[in-house]
């Protein structure tokens, strides 16, 4: 009998939230002219930490190839776009140098294995649950306000895609 | 014969060659095999290095229990969190049978991860885990002794990131290597290999 209501309380539980997580998910959508932003998230980040990852699909709609050239995050000193490779058991990371090219119709997905945001001299620790504002900044659509959802420490994508 | 007879000796040629090109193949990786083996077991040594709590240690206080031994740094927005994430989700499935376990995150950043940095990061993870730092020498003998690799990546800032390997080793308590953690392997194959360092059946 025990087991029966907390079965179906977790089940009522998990239920409620996938479905306000599917919620939010379907309004983070972001756009400037030809460029569309899609789920940005950040990790949430450890006592401590100095960095902070952030993650999105871009995609260019356009018909002229675009860059992004810089962001903001107001808890973080510095943006960067990054690329983390694997090389066997070998973790390399470089920064990407005068921005990202987003090709006409290309779809760039950011995420912890590949091209991320990279935010430095990070002022406070980002907590899973919570939304924070920032900016993206594209060499020829301009300017945009997007908000990122901090997900979990290990998280590798946004919430709903894992389940 | 003619014809037919050709044919057959051609096929017989082919499946000959086949044969021994995959001889070969298979012999050399078996002997590439043996090698690993071979370099597997220079892995670990001693160091002598500081913990978290500003105390000084060296591998023989680690001695008597089966040690996981992972290098990264806490400017690492990816590799480090992750693992650390890993670590501490396994060290909760084993519960109190992971207390016989030492898990060490040494730093390959000494110069920003002082003991006092480390115990911040690490309060974030499960408490079982002991940060160790020292000065760029010992660090860098501690590297060497465990193989490995780990690089300074200038940043446009002036900052700088950090090329590292990423695998957890898993010493055995006379501090011999036994086997190793892969990132992003699935989790039900690292909690085997735990399961097994620590003399345990499977779950």
């Amino acid at each position: 009998m025990y087991t029966n209501t907390s079965r179906l309380q977790r089940f009522a539980m998990s239920a409620t939230f996938l479905l306000s997580m599917s919620v939010v998910a379907a309004a983070q959508q972001f756009k400037v002219n030809s460029i569309v932003i899609e789920q940005p998230w950040i990790r949430a980040t450890p006592a401590g930490a100095k960095v902070a990852g952030g993650y999105m699909t871009i995609t260019n709609t356009g018909s002229e190839p675009d860059r992004l050239i810089g962001g903001a995050l107001p808890q973080a000193g510095r943006f960067a776009v990054h690329e983390m490779k694997m090389d066997g058991n070998v973790m390399h990371m470089h920064e990407v140098q005068g921005g990202l090219e987003i090709k006409p119709g290309q779809k760039i997905e950011f995420n912890p294995s590949g091209y991320h945001v990279m935010f430095t001299q990070l002022r406070e620790p980002l907590k899973q649950g919570d939304t924070v504002k920032g900016q993206l900044r594209f060499e020829k659509a301009g300017s945009v306000d997007i908000e990122y959802r901090v997900e979990g420490l290990g998280a590798q994508g946004p919430q709903q895609h894992r389940h | 014969m003619g014809k037919i007879g050709q044919k057959t000796v051609w096929i017989a040629a082919t499946l000959l060659a086949l044969t021994l090109v995959s001889a070969i193949l298979f012999d050399w990786g078996y002997l590439r095999g043996e090698s690993e083996v071979a370099r597997a077991a220079e892995i670990g040594g001693p160091f002598s290095l500081v913990d978290h709590h500003g105390k000084s240690v060296t591998d023989r206080d680690y001695l008597g229990k089966p040690t996981l031994v992972f290098f990264g740094f806490t400017n690492c927005p990816n590799v480090c969190p992750s693992t650390l994430l890993e670590i501490t989700d396994q060290l909760k499935e084993l519960g109190p049978d992971a207390d016989r376990l030492n898990v060490l995150f040494i730093t390959v950043d000494p110069e920003r991860d002082t003991p006092q940095q480390l115990a911040l990061y690490l309060s974030s993870f499960d408490p079982r885990i002991t940060g160790l730092s020292g000065t760029p020498e010992n660090i860098l003998a501690a590297e060497k002794a465990y193989h490995i690799y780990a690089k300074k990546v200038p940043l446009e800032d002036g900052g700088y990131t950090m090329d590292h390997t990423a695998t957890v080793a898993m010493m055995n308590s006379k501090g011999q290597y036994v086997d190793a953690m892969h990132f992003q392997a699935p989790i039900a194959t690292t909690r085997a290999k735990l399961r097994r360092l620590l003399g345990l059946g499977n779950s």
